[in-house]
């Protein structure tokens, strides 16, 4: 059987835009001194709100779990730095709606003292059960640091029944502007390769693959020179050609073992387990050295700031101080861009905080990130059928979209939609076509909360309605009990004692008198 | 600081509208030329009319429909249905009934749908067949190509025989006017001629109709650029060049001497120009790509039925449109696969 | 003449016959029409259409004696969704402009609630747990914003309060003209 290299395969659709990863590529400005004043926020990941498990005026240090998790999909949240609870409230954070978030705020105490209940470092990792190593990587709240943030404790538990066959390490970034993750392959690569050596013990998977884009030579490089250097015998590094969306979790599996992902399925259903360059790294921190998720690489760029490049941050760093700290905004600056420029989101205010999910600061200037024109209506061109990386028809989509028809857009596999935005990048009416979709899923979850809410309320009114003609229909029997027992008394009465008794008075007591007066009359 | 909000993607975006209908237009350059170099001026003067009474119409309706008149004109939408109508209309034709035609195809095949993006029929062919039903003198007078013409007009003559419908003295409709070669070819067929016979004629050229198939060539030029820069679907030509291929093929090898060779209906009439200009147009095309391999092949297959055995020589516009109220249809059944599923819709 | 007549009884006959075959073997064994209704009410259980809970309506509106866009609650979606079920067409749901669109939830005041169990047998889905002279509360996950506990509170201690979007439950809007939003018009 020929098997083909992986590679290979391709994926359908994708576009070409110019990867702008020059200005920030390899340059690194520092790890980012602490503020006084840190807000972290209690959701830095899919899933469940993690639990604060301390109160204000708490002393905390650094390492030290701050909320835990409460359902299976969470993940905990650490302290950055040692200092004290200041309070755990709704603060402004990086979210599209700009709505705010529960959040702990910490007032740094500048001595940056580590907690002394931290686990140990395992480096006997393989003699440990792999239940074990989940553990750790679920207590260091790690999340896919490629911008996604799904607890990777989660992901890496398919299950006793998936056999895992591959593991892919996602160092691609397709995403035009960002190049963190491409700093860490350079500088880190043995780190990254040591967290692969923890992976593989963990989901005993037959192989892993290396993905990395082909602009990022110098990346493959170190990345090659890592798996050399290592005693890893089926880990390599693949080269993949550079087009948007290579980096999406489906797509790069696809091309790297010629496997689709089902399509309401996750990867491990085809025994593959995808996980980021800098998520590897964490587990390696987490496991070897037994430090938690605390900071992450960030890379700030655009045309907007004086001094774009990648830097460590500690997460609940307001973004503000991030960018003044990198040399601060040049006169360009018109938008800030939280991601990159295809699936990233504009932020209203730079006062918010650093977050796991926090890959990149793009601040764009007006060529780079230029305002919407007035959509012109659809044309029928399909441009869009010919760029979805999913497969999808995003034309029809948009039609069902737009007129609110959301059975139909299910019809057509909304939710396998993985809003990578190049539909909207190649219309040429430049219609907002992710927008809809985006739109279009909501509402639909927002209906299904309706129908269930609608439901259970249905239920209860019925249980109520129930119960009342239950009590109903008990007091009319008692009252039917009572009238009976009525009737009885006032119909034949002589079976009953207490009656005969009284009549026998009765009768006794008119005798008496009878005969009473009939002693008295001769007189 | 304070920032300005809108959803992604963020970035120049590549393609526009204009720069589509731009293209389009530029794509049709050499195929005018050769027009203008084998039968005169008129189809020049034509597309002026049309032009004005398209951008004059949909300003009209757009200001009655209270839309924005300045950022839908310049899409160049109209212009390219107002071209494309003239392109196809015979030379001379009177001044008012262009004018008419391209009233009908943006008014109402095209604004009274909703406009740009919602008719479901083609306007150019539309108004098209319009005009040929309803003038169908006028509309078949059509100018010999430039080196069988026995009288050669000038562009002030010309100008004066579409607006006055005067033609220079001592000249008649008869003896400038010519049969097309597909006209001619159907006429020919129904005496009982035999191909080889009908072949002499000096109207035959190279390939297929003198003059028509050189036209054909320089719009196929230009159809060819705009697949290259993906203006257009390769699809929608390729399947309907090669389905009208196949069908006469098979039919003429069966019999050679009543059914004129494939390559004849390629490169006569409106074949052509069709494949690469009118059947790519998108609002009225099939738009999975399946869909359009089908319905470029259905309206090759309904091109040769219509000129066999049909009742009009030409049958480009008819069959165009027919193919426009089964689109729907074709996109429903030729869905692609959804990533993530297997062919047959599971998964 | 006795020709055509014949064959168009024939016809008649023979068409009739098929139509009552058809009907039989082609019967449709659905839920009766009043049960679909229900099913698109939104189930606030409020009267504010006039009748006693969305299944009185959803019967009235089977039998044809009530209008289908009397649900205030259920707002134009549900109307649509009637008519579209009917085939009827659609009317105007008429709505108070100012309160739709926002979900409201009950909320005792408990610093003046007197445990009276007034507002405990108004409710229609047994949202509000208390007994007499304990203190009442509201569930708010049940709580459908009907609004008929207000008013036979004796101490008006019932309010009705907005809930509060979160992100979980935030939805992206829909997409419209003003896709850029400057930093004069942000509300925040």
């Amino acid at each position: 059987m020929i098997t083909r290299n992986p590679g290979s395969w391709d994926f359908h659709g994708g576009i070409h835009r110019p990867d702008m990863k020059a200005m920030s590529a390899g340059r690194y400005l520092g790890k980012m001194p602490l503020p006084q004043r840190l807000v972290i926020p209690l959701q830095q990941h899919i899933g469940s709100l993690a639990e604060p498990l301390v109160s204000p005026g708490d002393r905390v240090f650094k390492g030290q779990t701050l909320a835990r998790v409460t359902e299976y999909i969470g993940a905990p949240i650490h302290a950055p730095t040692s200092g004290t609870i200041v309070e755990i409230s709704d603060q402004p954070v990086a979210h599209p709606s700009g709505l705010s978030a529960p959040c702990i705020v910490l007032e740094a105490d500048g001595e940056d003292r580590w907690w002394d209940e931290l686990p140990e470092p395992l480096p006997w990792f393989e003699e440990m059960d792999a239940a074990l190593l989940r553990e750790r990587i679920r207590w260091a709240g790690i999340v896919g640091l490629g911008g996604a943030a799904f607890p990777t404790s989660v992901k890496v538990n398919p299950g006793p029944d998936r056999k895992i066959q591959t593991l892919v390490i996602n160092g691609a970034e397709c995403e035009p502007y960002i190049t963190c993750d491409d700093y860490l392959m350079r500088t880190e690569a043995d780190r990254i390769v040591e967290g692969i050596r923890v992976l593989m013990h963990v989901v005993a998977a037959d192989e892993c693959l290396i993905g990395i884009e082909d602009n990022k030579p110098e990346a493959i490089a170190a990345m090659q020179k890592a798996v050399a250097d290592s005693d890893l015998t089926t880990t390599r590094v693949v080269t993949v050609p550079t087009r948007y969306p290579m980096g999406g979790e489906k797509q790069l599996i696809k091309v790297l073992t010629g496997k689709e992902v089902p399509s309401h399925g996750i990867p491990a259903e085809i025994g593959v387990i995808c996980l980021n360059v800098a998520t590897t790294a964490a587990v390696t921190d987490a496991v070897m050295a037994g430090r938690p998720l605390l900071s992450r690489l960030v890379t700030v760029t655009g045309e907007g700031v004086n001094n774009p490049g990648n830097l460590e941050v500690p997460y609940g760093v307001m973004m503000a101080d991030v960018i003044a700290f990198t040399g601060g905004y040049s006169d360009k600056a018109y938008k800030l861009i939280l991601g990159g420029p295809m699936m990233g989101f504009t932020l209203q205010d730079d006062q918010v905080p650093v977050t796991k999910a926090t890959n990149c600061l793009l601040v764009a200037s007006r060529e780079e990130a230029p305002d919407p024109d007035h959509a012109l209506p659809c044309i029928r061109c399909g441009k869009c059928v010919e760029a979805c990386p999913a497969q999808l028809l995003p034309q029809q989509l948009y039609w069902y979209a737009r007129s609110k028809d959301l059975d139909k857009c299910q019809e057509y596999h909304l939710f396998d939609c993985i809003e990578c935005g190049c539909c909207s990048w190649v219309c040429p009416s430049h219609i907002p076509l992710v927008q809809y979709y985006r739109f279009a899923k909501t509402e639909t979850w927002a209906k299904e909360k309706e129908r269930q809410a609608a439901e259970e309320a249905k239920r209860r009114h019925e249980a109520r309605v129930e119960r009342l003609e239950r009590l109903e229909r008990e007091r009319k029997a008692r009252l039917r009990k009572k009238k009976e027992a009525l009737e009885k008394k006032t119909a034949g009465d002589a079976a009953d004692p207490k009656k005969a008794a009284i009549d026998a008075a009765v009768k006794r007591a008119a005798e008496r008198k009878a005969q009473k007066q009939s002693s008295e009359e001769p007189k | 600081m304070k920032f300005p909000v809108h959803t992604s993607p963020y970035g120049r975006l590549p393609n526009r509208v204009t720069g589509v209908m731009a293209q389009v237009l530029l794509a049709l350059v050499p195929g005018v030329a050769a027009m203008i170099w084998y039968f005169g001026w008129g189809v020049v003067i034509n597309i002026a009319i049309a032009s004005a009474t398209a951008l004059a119409a949909e300003a009209a309706v757009l200001r009655l429909r209270h839309r924005p008149v300045k950022r839908t004109l310049m899409d160049l939408s109209a212009l390219v249905t107002a071209a494309l109508l003239a392109i196809a209309l015979p030379p001379l034709l009177p001044w008012w009934l262009t004018v008419l035609g391209t009233l009908f195809a943006i008014l109402f095949v095209k604004h009274l749908y909703g406009g740009l993006g919602y008719n479901p029929f083609n306007p150019a062919m539309a108004a098209y067949v319009l005009l040929l039903v309803s003038f169908p003198v006028d509309m078949t007078r059509w100018l010999p190509p430039e080196m069988l013409a026995k009288v050669h007009l000038t562009f002030g003559q010309a100008l004066q025989a579409i607006f006055n419908g005067h033609l220079p003295a001592s000249l008649t409709w008869d003896a400038v006017t010519s049969a097309t070669p597909l006209d001619e070819m159907r006429t020919q067929l129904e005496f009982n001629k035999t191909i080889s016979e009908i072949r002499q004629s000096p109207l035959w050229g190279d390939f297929g109709a003198r003059g028509w198939e050189w036209v054909g060539n320089w719009f196929g030029l230009g159809g060819i650029f705009l697949a290259w820069r993906k203006v257009i679907d390769w699809r929608i030509p390729a399947a309907m060049i090669g389905g009208l291929l196949l069908v006469s093929g098979i039919f003429w090898a069966f019999d050679p001497e009543s059914i004129p060779f494939p390559g004849f209906h390629l490169f006569s009439g409106g074949t052509i120009l069709g494949a690469f200009f009118i059947a790519t147009d998108p609002v009225t095309a099939s738009t999975t790509p399946k869909g359009r391999l089908v319905y470029g092949f259905l309206i090759g297959a309904t091109v040769f039925i219509i000129r066999t055995w049909g009742g009009y020589p030409d049958a480009v516009a008819f069959a165009v449109l027919l193919m426009n109220m089964a689109a729907p249809t074709i996109d429903y059944y030729t869905q692609p696969r959804v990533f993530g599923e297997r062919e047959n819709g599971d998964g | 003449m006795g020709i055509a007549i014949l064959t168009l009884a024939t016809l008649s006959a023979l068409f009739g016959v098929l139509l009552g075959y058809a009907s039989i073997r082609f019967k449709v064994e659905g839920d009766p029409i009043a049960d679909q209704i229900d099913a698109l009410l939104p189930q606030t259980q409020c009267g504010q259409c006039g009748y006693a809970g969305c299944r009185p309506y959803a019967e009235a509106i089977a039998s044809g004696e009530a209008e289908i866009n009397l649900c205030v609650p259920g707002g134009e979606p549900t109307m649509l969704a009637i008519a579209d079920l009917l085939g009827k067409e659609p009317k105007p749901v008429e709505v108070d402009e100012g309160s739709q669109g926002v979900k409201k939830v009950a909320f005792i005041h408990e610093e003046e609630c007197i445990g009276c169990t007034l507002c405990l047998q108004a409710c229609p889905v047994d949202a509000i747990v208390g007994a007499a002279k304990q203190m009442h509360t509201v569930i708010v996950d049940q709580c459908t914003g009907c609004e008929l506990c207000v008013a036979p509170c004796p101490v008006e201690c019932i309010e009705m309060v907005p809930v509060k979007t979160t992100l979980g439950t935030w939805k992206w809007p829909y997409p419209d003209e003003h896709l850029l939003q400057k930093p004069e018009e942000q509300a925040s």
